[in-house]
């Protein structure tokens, strides 16, 4: 019988996100020094970097802080990947820098992960900051937050403090519409240790996970599987030797769902209706495939696929449409004016595109939108309506991650302008204030 | 239904990317020094396409300096599966003086001009290398798709957000993009894949006796071009390779692992990274690898 200890580990994709200073590249260094994947030449240079900067205790944070410059400069440029592993997991972790380009990184970091760490430093709380990151994740729909409340043992370990952050970022996130139980707060000091990998003896009053176990143990969904199947064909495998005679084959990685053999399934744009007859893998045919794997599909009659097609549940199929509304992170340094002309890469297809109106903007510092705000500049989220050259078959980005989500790319230089979710997400990052400041800030009225 | 476990979501990620740039690339190519991570590459760009070849080459940059069961090991993959191999020689421009033997013998470094030279009149447009993001800090910090200018650079600042699995792989003329389908695996995956899938790799990653020196606290192989100095002697030990590079500057391990299981449970108890280990071009200097990097490197 199979235990769980016999079981491959699966993979899990986080974030994390903070502010300034509350500790970020230590609560990371300690992920990664508690869970022993950091190599003995990899820490003698940090001991010695260590004792050359005076410091008594090694510094953590020497262990993610990975480009000269960002050495030199003391801080973080860019997302930096980590990788740590416990029996039961594989962890991919996006470390996103919260001051520089804090949007840019966030969004980033955020697109892939299945779960986002936030810090707060136990002497401030809930910053603003720290409320335009948790709106940032909602929007990108990152299914699980936790609230690493850092620096727990500057607070001498107070339960009063630690329930009043919590209780603030908990009412905050779910005016941002996450479910109870998928946001989990945790008193942690990643300077020393407490409740990272170990449980803490100085924080008797939590009775919850440690970061580690939370992060071992919660249910994750990687991939859309309770969702319509939806395939983007990357490429035609085409060949014909004795064996495989006039093989053609639409390869891809499926994006939602799930694909059995013998399915009806529609190929998008053209609306053309087939079954599939053959699931095939270089391992062997498969019955079914799931979200998350890469499969080449047989249809059972001949049709016109190229790459850019998508394959989609013929029951329940994406709308086919050339104008739709979306919400745009904008990344660069060009500001988005109304009229744009861009390429849009949705799934394997690459169309031209006009950002015909910019309808509003996200106001980060009162968690509200501004209606036509006449350009979007550099890390700032709007809401648009796009219209493309060709239709493309897109679903809403809060129903599906993948074939909701494409990139707005700029014709000339082929620099990629921002992160692109079809309907309307940024509506649902208006969350009033007076509900969730508690009695902390009074509006002035009008 | 079989749940996709650590290494099949790895796997699909992989083969994902192979055929993005199969999709958007006029003239793809994949590294293959012969190393464990090329034959993974290489092993994922096959099952990408299977039935049908892998529609691309692969570029060996030789530094001349390299152990014979390595090249045999090329050579032999090569024709199992018909593809096309193009050499850049390090010799080649040593020998009509475009570069210039360094005073410590050392050939990595060297390797980034013929590499660039190679990519330029062969007009590449994606470079596949197995490049991973845990090797080192400044490689944690580098994209699936990196764009690098028509001198091969990196520019830390100018890369591209990347985001979801959409790839922009949009470059000017003369750009190209290095490309990095096992980015999120570690040392570790890569040898649970390889036992996994029973991939063949050259005998010099497994436990074998070897006349070896003692370099910096390295064991070099005793050869023509390797040495040993006069103070250095030669001694027979049983040893094997965690990395495959320029002979002169990679180093063995003392190690019993004479099959894929012990190798796995080697490095799964070891306590120094394979490049710390193995590879004095990268002890250089702290910044070493980003400095390489930008100068057009893997």
């Amino acid at each position: 019988m199979t235990t769980l200890r016999d079981l491959p580990p699966d993979l899990l994709r986080l974030a994390t996100a903070g502010s300034v200073d509350d500790g970020k590249s230590t609560l990371v260094g300690r992920l990664l020094y508690d869970t022993k994947s950091v190599l003995a030449d990899t820490l003698d240079a940090v001991h010695r970097a260590s004792v050359d900067k005076g410091l008594s205790t090694p510094d953590l944070s020497l262990l993610v802080d990975g480009l000269r410059s960002e050495r030199e400069q003391g801080i973080t440029i860019d997302v930096a990947y980590r990788y740590f592993a416990t029996p039961k997991r594989s962890f991919v972790l996006a470390d996103t820098p919260g001051h520089v380009q804090y949007t840019r990184n966030t969004v980033t970091g955020a697109s892939t992960a299945q779960l986002a760490v936030l810090l707060v430093d136990a002497r401030k709380g809930v910053l603003e900051q720290t409320r335009r990151h948790a709106a940032v994740l909602a929007l990108l729909g990152v299914p699980q937050l936790v609230l690493a409340v850092n620096k727990i043992d500057l607070v001498d370990y107070d339960e009063g403090i630690f329930e009043v952050i919590a209780k603030e970022f908990t009412d905050h996130a779910t005016a941002l519409g996450y479910p109870i139980g998928s946001v989990l707060s945790i008193p942690v000091s990643a300077l020393v240790g407490d409740n990272v990998v170990d449980r803490s003896a100085h924080t008797p009053w939590y009775t919850g996970p440690t970061l580690l176990e939370h992060l071992e143990n919660v249910p994750v969904e990687p991939d859309p599987h309770h969702v319509p199947f939806r395939f983007p064909v990357q490429y035609v495998i085409r060949t014909n030797t004795a064996e495989h005679t006039d093989y053609r084959g639409y390869a891809g990685l499926v994006a939602a769902g799930t694909v059995t053999k013998g399915d009806e399934i529609v190929v998008l744009p053209a609306g053309l209706r087939t079954t599939v007859a053959r699931i095939d893998t270089h391992d062997g045919e498969l019955d079914e495939a799931e979200a998350g794997r890469s499969v080449t599909l047989i249809l059972a009659d001949e049709i016109d696929i190229t790459r850019g097609d998508l394959i989609a549940a013929a029951v329940d199929a994406p709308a086919v449409t050339d104008e739709f509304d979306a919400t745009l992170a904008w990344l660069s340094e060009k500001a988005l004016k109304p009229g744009a002309r861009v390429l849009v890469k949705h799934g394997a297809s690459t169309v031209q595109a006009i950002v015909a109106d910019l309808h509003a903007r996200f106001d980060e510092q009162k968690l509200s939108t501004v209606a036509t705000p006449g350009a979007l500049q550099l890390n700032e989220i709007g809401q648009v309506t796009i219209r493309t050259a060709e239709p493309l078959p897109v679903d809403d980005y809060s129903v599906n991650r993948r074939t909701g989500a494409f990139l707005v790319i700029d014709a000339a230089d082929g620099s990629t302008l921002a992160a692109g979710l079809v309907g309307a997400g940024l509506s649902a990052l208006e969350t009033d204030r007076s509900t969730t400041d508690g009695d902390a800030v009074v509006s002035p009225g009008p | 239904m079989n749940k996709l476990d650590a290494l099949d979501r790895l796997e699909s990620e992989a083969i994902h990317i192979f055929r993005e740039v199969a999709g958007e690339f006029d003239r793809p190519v994949i590294l293959f020094s012969g190393g464990k991570d090329s034959t993974v590459l290489l092993h994922l760009a096959v099952k990408a396409f299977w039935p049908a070849p892998v529609p691309f080459p692969l570029l060996h940059v030789d530094t001349g300096h390299n152990l014979d069961e390595v090249i045999e090991f090329r050579d032999r993959t090569v024709e199992r599966y018909g593809l096309r191999l193009v050499v850049a020689s390090v010799q080649d421009f040593i020998d009509d003086g475009r570069l210039e033997e360094r005073p410590d013998g050392t050939r990595n470094p060297l390797q980034t001009v013929p590499l660039l030279d190679s990519i330029t009149s062969n007009k590449f447009d994606a470079v596949f290398g197995g490049g991973r993001r845990d090797e080192e800090r400044a490689r944690a910090k580098e994209r699936i798709f990196s764009l690098r200018n028509s001198f091969g650079q990196w520019e830390p600042r100018r890369q591209r957000p990347e985001l979801w699995n959409l790839y922009n792989g949009r470059h000017r003329a003369g750009e190209h993009v290095r490309v990095f389908p096992l980015s999120n695996w570690t040392e570790l995956d890569v040898w649970r894949y390889i036992q996994r899938e029973n991939i063949d790799l050259p005998s010099i990653y497994y436990a074998h006796r070897r006349e070896v020196f003692q370099r910096d606290g390295m064991w070099l192989t005793a050869g023509p071009w390797f040495g040993p100095n006069a103070d250095e002697t030669v001694q027979e030990l049983t040893i094997r390779y965690r990395t495959v590079g320029d002979g002169s500057c990679t180093g063995a391990i003392q190690s019993d692992a004479a099959d894929i299981e012990a190798v796995i449970a080697e490095v799964s108890a070891s306590r120094l990274t394979e490049r710390g280990a193995t590879r004095a071009d990268d002890r250089l200097s702290e910044a070493a690898m980003e400095d390489r990097k930008r100068e057009g490197y893997f």
